[in-house]
This record gives C-alpha cells, structure tokens and sequence, in this order.
C-alpha cells in the first residue's frame, strides 16, 4: 500500500513547528506503525535529513513510552491499542495520516512527536504509594483480600502513564491518570494507611502542574489504550470529599 | 593465558544459615551517618528502583539515572508471567532448598550455590514486601493468594498478576522510589545516558553521563556506583527486549576493568511470535504460563500445508508430551527451544516460513472453559491477535523461539561487587544466579531479591569501611579526562558521514550474532563470527550516517553509541562461546551432545564460570571461578 504522511516537524520547546508531508510506497500492510516510521527514517538518514523523532521502547503497548496523535485521536483509530501495536493494515492504499504530538500545557513537546510527561511522575510522587519500608511488614498471606477487591484494584492499577486521557481530553485534564492511582491503592487494605493525605496531595499536586478540571465527558477512558474506567474518577472524588470533610484540608508534607 | 583464580568471597559455614549469619558481621551505617554518603545507581528497573528506595530508606542520598523519561518505561516493565517464591502455600512440597535446587539444576550446575540458595531464601520476603506496597497480585476466592506453574518445576509457587506481573512490580518499586524522591533523598536523572566509569585511586568514584535532550557531558562523583541496567539480547538485533535496551554502561564498565562473566550464556524463549518480514523492529514474547494450558505440536509429516483444524489428531506430534513425559509442555526454556528448532530444521515447521510450531489451547478450553482462559490470559491473546491477526481462541498459535534473556553479565562476588571496586551490580545485569539457563519467572525474583535485600546490606558494609567524599570531586583530572575522552568519542562517531542508517549495520550485527551464538553453536560457526564481526565493526566506522548535531535531541547518535558496544560484545560472546567446549544449559555447541540430542556437559573441565578482562586491540583474557558444589549432586539434567 502507499501511504501519505503529514508529521508534525518542531525542532524544540522553543521553536515553532508545522506540518511537513512524506510519502511511503510499497508499505506491507502487515508491518506495526512505528516500523513504518522507522522506515521513513531510514530513508531519511540516508538522505541525511534529520529524522522524525518519536518516543517508544518495548512494543509490546506495556511501557507507555510511546504515543501521539494520529488523525486527531491519541494513538489511533483502533480501540484500546497503543500506538506500537497498531498495525498498517488498520489504514488504506493512499490514505492520508496526520501525525502530531500529544498537545497539552504540562506536556511540552521536546521535539517532533516527543513530549515530556515528567509531571505525571511529580503526581505519583505526592502520594501514590503505600509507606513501606523495605523488610518492615508482614507475611504476604496475613491479610486476605476478597478476589474482587483485588482484581479491580488490578483494573486500576493496569495503567501505563501514557498520557492518551490527557490528550483526549478538551481540558487537558489528568484526573483519569490520578484517579486510576488512588483507586487501585485505596481499593486495598493496605492503601488505607495514607488513604487521605495521598487523594488530597495528589489532587493538590495535579492542579499546580497545569492540568485542566475534569468536567466527565469521558474522552479520556474511551481513547485510554488500557480502557482504564470512568469509575476510578468517581471513587476519587468521592474520596476526596471524604479526605476534605475529615479536616485534612492542609497538604499533609 | 589464564592468570589467577577468582574468589566469590562468600563466607564459609553452613549453606542454610550462611546468609542471615553473615549479616550480622556486616558493619551498619545509622541513618545520620548514611546521610554522609552519595549513591549513584543506574538503571530504575526493579533491580535499579528497588535499591535506590531501599537505600534512601536507610538515610543514603541516591542519585538514579536512566535514559528513560520516567523509571516507569524501565524494561522490567513487560515481564508478562510470573515471580517465584518459596511459600509452599499450595501445601506441594516446595521449600527454599527445593527452589534453590530447581534453579541449580535449572541452570544446568553451572551457577553458584551461595548466591543461588540466598536468592531462593530471599524469594518469600519479596513477596511480603509486594503486597504490603500494594501490588494487585492474583488472589483466589478465599482471598489468599493464587499460584501458577513455570517450566523446569513439578511444583507450584508463581505469584502472577494476570499476564503483567512484571508491570505491577516495577510500579509497586517505582512508587517505593518515588515516595523517597518527595522526601528529596532520591534525585532522579531522566534521560540520561552512561558512557564511563570513572575511577580514582582505584575505586569506582563516579561517572560520565550524555544529557539525551541537550547532549550535555556531564561528570558526576559519588561513594559508590551500582549498575542495575539489564541485559543485552540486543545484540542479535531482533529479540523480545525493548528497543532501547542495551549493553553500554556494562560494556564502558568491562572496559575500565570490570570483568564479563559467561557473555555466550544467553537465553532463547521457546514461545515468541514468529518473525514475519524484514521490517521487523523486535520480537514479542508469549509468557511462558501459556505453556501450563497450551500444547506444543507440529504435524508428523513434513511440509504439511493444511490448516491446523484440518489436521487429526493422529497425525500431530506433541513432541514435548511425547519426549518428556514428566514434565511435557513445561520442560524448561533451553530444552523447549531447541526441540522446536529441530522439528523445523526437520521440514515439520509451521507457517508461511517454516520456523513456527503451534501452540494449541483447543483441549484446555474444552475443559477448562473459554471465560477461564480469558481470565488467566486474556491480555496476552489479545496482544497475539493484534500482531498477527488470528484468533488465538480459535485457532491455535504459531510461535518461535527467540532471545529474552541474558544470563552472562558482569561478574561479581558474593557481595555484587564487579572487580572494580565499589562498583557494584545487579538484577539481570550481572551474571550471578542463573548459571547456563534460567528458569522462568526468577527474572523478576533475582532483580527484586538484589535491590530490596542484598544490595543494601553489603553496599551499606562497603561504605562504612569508606571515608565519604562529601563533596563534588568532578574538577579532577580523572573526571576531566574521561570527559574529554567521551566527547572525542562522539565527535569521531558524528564526522563518520556514510551511507548506512546505524540500524542497518546493528541488523546486519545481528543476523551473524543468530546465526552462529545463537540457539546452537559449532566450531567453524563461532570461527566465521569472528572473522565476519571485525568487518561489521570496519564498516560501522567508516559507512554510518548520523544527521543532525549532537548537541541536541539525537536518536540515531544515541543508537550509534550502543551499536558500538554491541559490536565488541558481540565478539567476546563468540571468543566466550568457542573456549566453553562443553554444551550446557542454554549453551549447546553442536559438537558436545548425547545420543539423545541432549546438551552433554563436561564437568571435569568446564565447571567453571569464564570471566573475561577487556584487552584493547587483542583477545580477551580469561580469569576462571571453579564452581564447587557441596550441597548438591551434580548429574545431568533430565526432564524424562
């Protein structure tokens, strides 16, 4: 199949960017999308043109390094796929692909299709964890955990980090990212622990970093590539109202 | 050529007590005092996460740097199957010394009993530690936890969290670090590369770092340096790592001093999904659990065409159930992949190409129900159904051995100590617990069992016997040389102006790397390599293209720097791979095997680890670790 390319091109946070056009012949419909850009930029370098520069590591959609914009959606037209895992065979003979970076204000784009999403590592670090010292805690089997309990925390936990709710969201809001965290620790026993001070600081920390509010449209859970669920934002909120009445209004540092 | 024996410098005394009983000599640091100190760590997968929230906890300042953007990406990330540990709560007869001597045997007795009984020891408290950070692992009814069985084992002791359990360790070791990265006792460095060591006075003092957004040198000094960064499957090009993964820090390591241990040891994961055209990027791994439900099967007669459904069942060889009637589908790795590489090289391979087998689940969801695979598996057909668009529920898999692992790596004593000293590693990066083939899910328990519960013991022991820096000692002449020798190093990569893209050259790398220290290995095999891996460096050097500046974001620079130590790796797992004139574990040189097609070990010269010292512009100098095993029998493996 042939193929028609426009690719967001920026050369750095500070520089402008815009649409620049490629075209690909002879594309095995077979092949994942990113061996096809990386055979864009095989010809590239050889051209010795600067080539398109992307995130991406495991290919196997776990790591969540990679992701853009492809037509307007976070990592494309197929449901619950990341980019690396999508195919060429989702696309047409001559069909035209606008790639563009993931665009929101707390994600700069570092070059191309790249951006930094080290805020979301800022988010996890006010509070998503459970304060265990290493070898301070009990046998494994001490505390059960209802099987239902556990395998919803796992739906929660089962998030990459990718940033697709952020880009599909009109507010460029990362409540879905939060809320997925807190979930998953507060659905357990053990989360209980830093239960409130965690939703409050990690609510408090995600509003400093310049995510927009969350008004439930849920663009972020339709185009989550892990189809984290809707009802993680919810159980945050409903924590948080429960953290705030208690009195701990204060971040707790 | 061999100079001198090396010493795993493990305490003397009984095998059960050893570990607990050394701890108590290991001098302790308080946490005022630890405050003294600085820790660098490299890599923040769960060898590299674990530590440096484990030492920060300890009052240590640790700086971690990754090339990643976040310790989240870290490989350790996609690590589908399991973990393993000692609990016996399936009441199935396991125990520490049955773990322990799995993974002895496992290994092929060619690893070290000390580390390898520590490990299994350590095994249950990870387990305890995981929970208590909240990782979701997979829970029964009662609302205990769930186990699975691996390869190479009759009993049952894998924790698993569906098909991701490694995603939910390393996120369970990343919130561990994080947490301490709020408490600003952990400061961590993204998008950071290593490319030197730096030593003084003939310590490890520090290293040399490339900013990846900015290309900055950069040279930073600390007490102590820890490599946690992996494995090198990358050297074969294709194979189940992730793209950026690779041997460099290890490799600028070896080059200052630090020796390589068993380079040609490297692991082929008996159930990958096929190779399918040239554009092929990397290979994904179908986790070995599916083996505990799916039945590995070619048809009886060569060059059959038919459909799979189209085949009776009379007419189907279940080789592994047939061969090994023990332990049928879940022989280990290194037995299992070389089985399917026989039945292809036969002409029964499956597929448009011919190197597949099927992996087939038709009987288990007969009996077992298609919700019940769907539960215990579900990410993971979906993943196969994406790749390759077939059903897995309806018919079966084709899959194919391919590179996962690397059980070679820097060699270190007892206490992870490299021969540098106060250079230290750990996880899949050195070369200590797994010996010639390691069984499936120990990845994660050894990466785990090093960085929550080793490292900081005798990383701690090694510090307090140190006067701590407690200042940037970077203006010295061996941080400014080693500056001025990396940025010379760039500066050549960068004017090479050629016609080849560096991922050209790293496939054409790889191809040979497959082809003969690959899956078997013979004689005039490992002798071509040798002759054909100068050449591939020759043309590295003079025909590579990297546009762009290096004083910006540059990726192919980036893969430039890692292909350039891929290539003399390469070579060194060839020169490893031609001296070890025995087969064992995953090591099969076609010259050494028994009547049975078996891999024939020779323990009366090879029980040894190869330990290797970098010589410029020659060959590489072998130093030897006789292996001793006095709680075991040694005997050859059989899986009858």
């Amino acid at each position: 199949m042939n193929i028609n390319l426009k690719i967001w091109r920026q050369k750095g946070v500070k520089e402008d960017g815009k649409l620049h056009n490629y075209r690909l012949e002879n594309v095995d419909p077979n092949i994942s999308f990113l061996e096809m850009l990386d055979i864009l930029n095989i010809n590239l370098v050889k051209e010795k043109r600067d080539p398109v520069a992307f995130d991406h590591d495991c290919r196997e959609g776990i790591c969540g390094s990679c992701g853009f914009m492809i037509n307007g959606r976070p990592h494309g037209p197929q449901r619950a796929t990341t980019v690396c895992q999508l195919h060429m065979r989702s696309f047409k003979n001559e069909d035209t692909i606008i790639l563009e970076p993931f665009r929101a204000e707390a994600f700069p784009v570092i070059k191309d299709l790249s951006v930094n999403r080290q805020v979301f590592d800022k988010i996890i670090s006010s509070g998503g964890y459970i304060s265990a010292n290493t070898g301070e805690v009990p046998e494994a089997n001490e505390t059960k955990i209802e099987k239902k309990y556990a395998d919803e925390a796992f739906l929660s936990s089962a998030c990459i980090g990718c940033g697709a709710c952020v880009a599909a969201c009109k507010n460029s809001s990362a409540m879905l990212f939060t809320s997925a965290k807190v979930s998953h620790l507060s659905l357990l026993p053990q989360g209980a622990k830093d239960k409130d001070a965690r939703v409050i600081n990690m609510v408090a920390t995600m509003d400093e970093m310049g995510f927009g509010s969350c008004t439930n449209t849920g663009a972020c859970s339709a185009e989550c590539p892990k189809e984290i669920s809707q009802e993680n934002i919810s159980r945050l909120n409903q924590d948080f109202i429960k953290s705030s009445l208690m009195g701990i209004l204060k971040r707790n540092k | 050529m061999i100079k001198e024996n090396l010493y795993s410098k493990a305490p003397q005394g009984d095998l059960y007590t050893k570990w607990e009983e050394y701890k108590k000599t290991l001098k302790k640091l308080s946490v005022e005092e630890a405050d003294q100190y600085k820790v660098i760590i490299i890599g923040t997968g769960l060898a590299g996460a674990s530590a440096a929230a484990t030492m920060a906890e300890h009052g240590f300042n640790v700086h971690a740097f990754s090339f990643h953007e976040s310790p989240r990406r870290a490989h350790s990330i996609a690590a589908q199957g399991g973990i393993n540990a000692a609990k016996n709560y399936k009441n199935d007869g396991d125990s520490v010394m049955r773990l322990f001597y799995d993974t002895i045997k496992g290994g092929d007795f060619r690893s070290r009993e000390d580390n390898v009984y520590r490990l299994a020891e350590i095994s249950k408290n990870i387990i305890d530690q995981c929970v208590a950070q909240g990782v979701p692992f997979a829970r029964e009814y009662g609302g205990l936890l769930d186990n699975r069985s691996f390869g190479g084992v009759q009993v049952s002791r894998t924790f698993y969290a569906r098909g991701q359990t490694g995603q939910q360790l390393l996120l369970g070791a990343y919130s561990a670090l994080s947490r301490q990265t709020e408490k600003k006792k952990v400061k961590f460095y993204p998008r950071h590369d290593m490319l030197d060591v730096v030593i003084k006075d003939g310590k490890a003092k520090g290293i040399i770092t490339r900013n990846l957004l900015n290309g900055e040198i950069k040279a930073h000094s600390a007490d102590i340096v820890i490599l946690a960064t992996g494995g090198y499957s990358n050297v074969y090009y294709l194979s189940t790592n992730a793209m950026a993964s690779n041997v460099t820090a290890n490799w600028r390591a070896h080059r200052k001093g630090a020796l390589f241990a068993n380079p040609s040891f490297t692991q082929i994961h008996p159930t990958c999904i096929p190779v399918k055209n040239d554009f092929q990027s990397k290979l994904t791994l179908m986790s070995e659990s599916l083996r505990n439900d799916g039945r590995v099967w070619v048809p009886k007669e060569k060059n059959d065409t038919r459909k799979p459904i189209d085949i009776p069942e009379e007419e189907r060889d279940y080789y592994l159930e047939r061969i090994y009637p023990a332990f049928g589908n879940l022989v280990p790795r290194d037995v299992a992949s070389r089985r399917a590489k026989e039945v292809c090289d036969e002409g029964r391979g499956i597929g448009p190409t011919g190197f597949a087998v099927y992996l087939d689940f038709k009987r288990a969801i007969k009996e077992k129900g298609e919700d019940f695979i769907r539960e215990k598996y579900g990410n993971l057909f979906d993943m196969y159904q994406n790749i390759t668009d077939e059903n897995p529920y309806q018919t079966p898999m084709k899959i194919y051995p391919a590179v996962h692992y690397t059980m070679g790596g820097l060699w270190v004593d007892y206490n992870l100590m490299t021969t540098v000293t106060g250079l230290f590693s750990i996880g899949e990066s050195n070369f200590s617990d797994h010996g010639a083939n390691r069984l499936g899910a120990s990845a994660l328990m050894q990466g785990l069992a090093d960085g929550y519960f080793v490292i900081p013991h005798t990383a701690m022991d090694y510090l307090a016997k140190e006067k701590p820096l407690q200042k940037d000692i970077t203006e010295e002449k061996e941080f400014v040389d080693a500056i001025a020798k990396t940025e010379q190093e760039i500066e050549k990569l960068m004017s090479i102006d050629g016609e080849y893209a560096v991922d050209e050259v790293h496939r054409e790398l790889g191809k040979v790397v497959w082809d003969n220290v690959g899956m078997a290995r013979n004689e005039v095999g490992l002798k071509s390599a040798l002759k054909e891996i100068p050449k591939i460096k020759d043309k590295f050097w003079k025909e590579i293209s990297i546009p762009g500046s290096d004083k910006d974001i540059n990726q192919e620079l980036e893969k430039a720097l890692r292909i350039k130590d891929f290539i003399e790796l390469a070579e060194l797992m060839a020169f490893d791979a031609l001296d070890r004139e025995e087969s064992c574990g995953a090591h099969f040189r076609e010259e050494y095997q028994t009547e049975e097609n078996e891999a024939e070990r020779n323990d009366k010269d090879y029980k040894y680890v190869a330990a290797w010292k970098y010589c410029k512009n020659g060959k590489p100098e072998l130093f030897k670790e006789e292996l001793k095993y006095d709680n075991v029998k040694l005997k050859t493996r059989s899986y009858k």
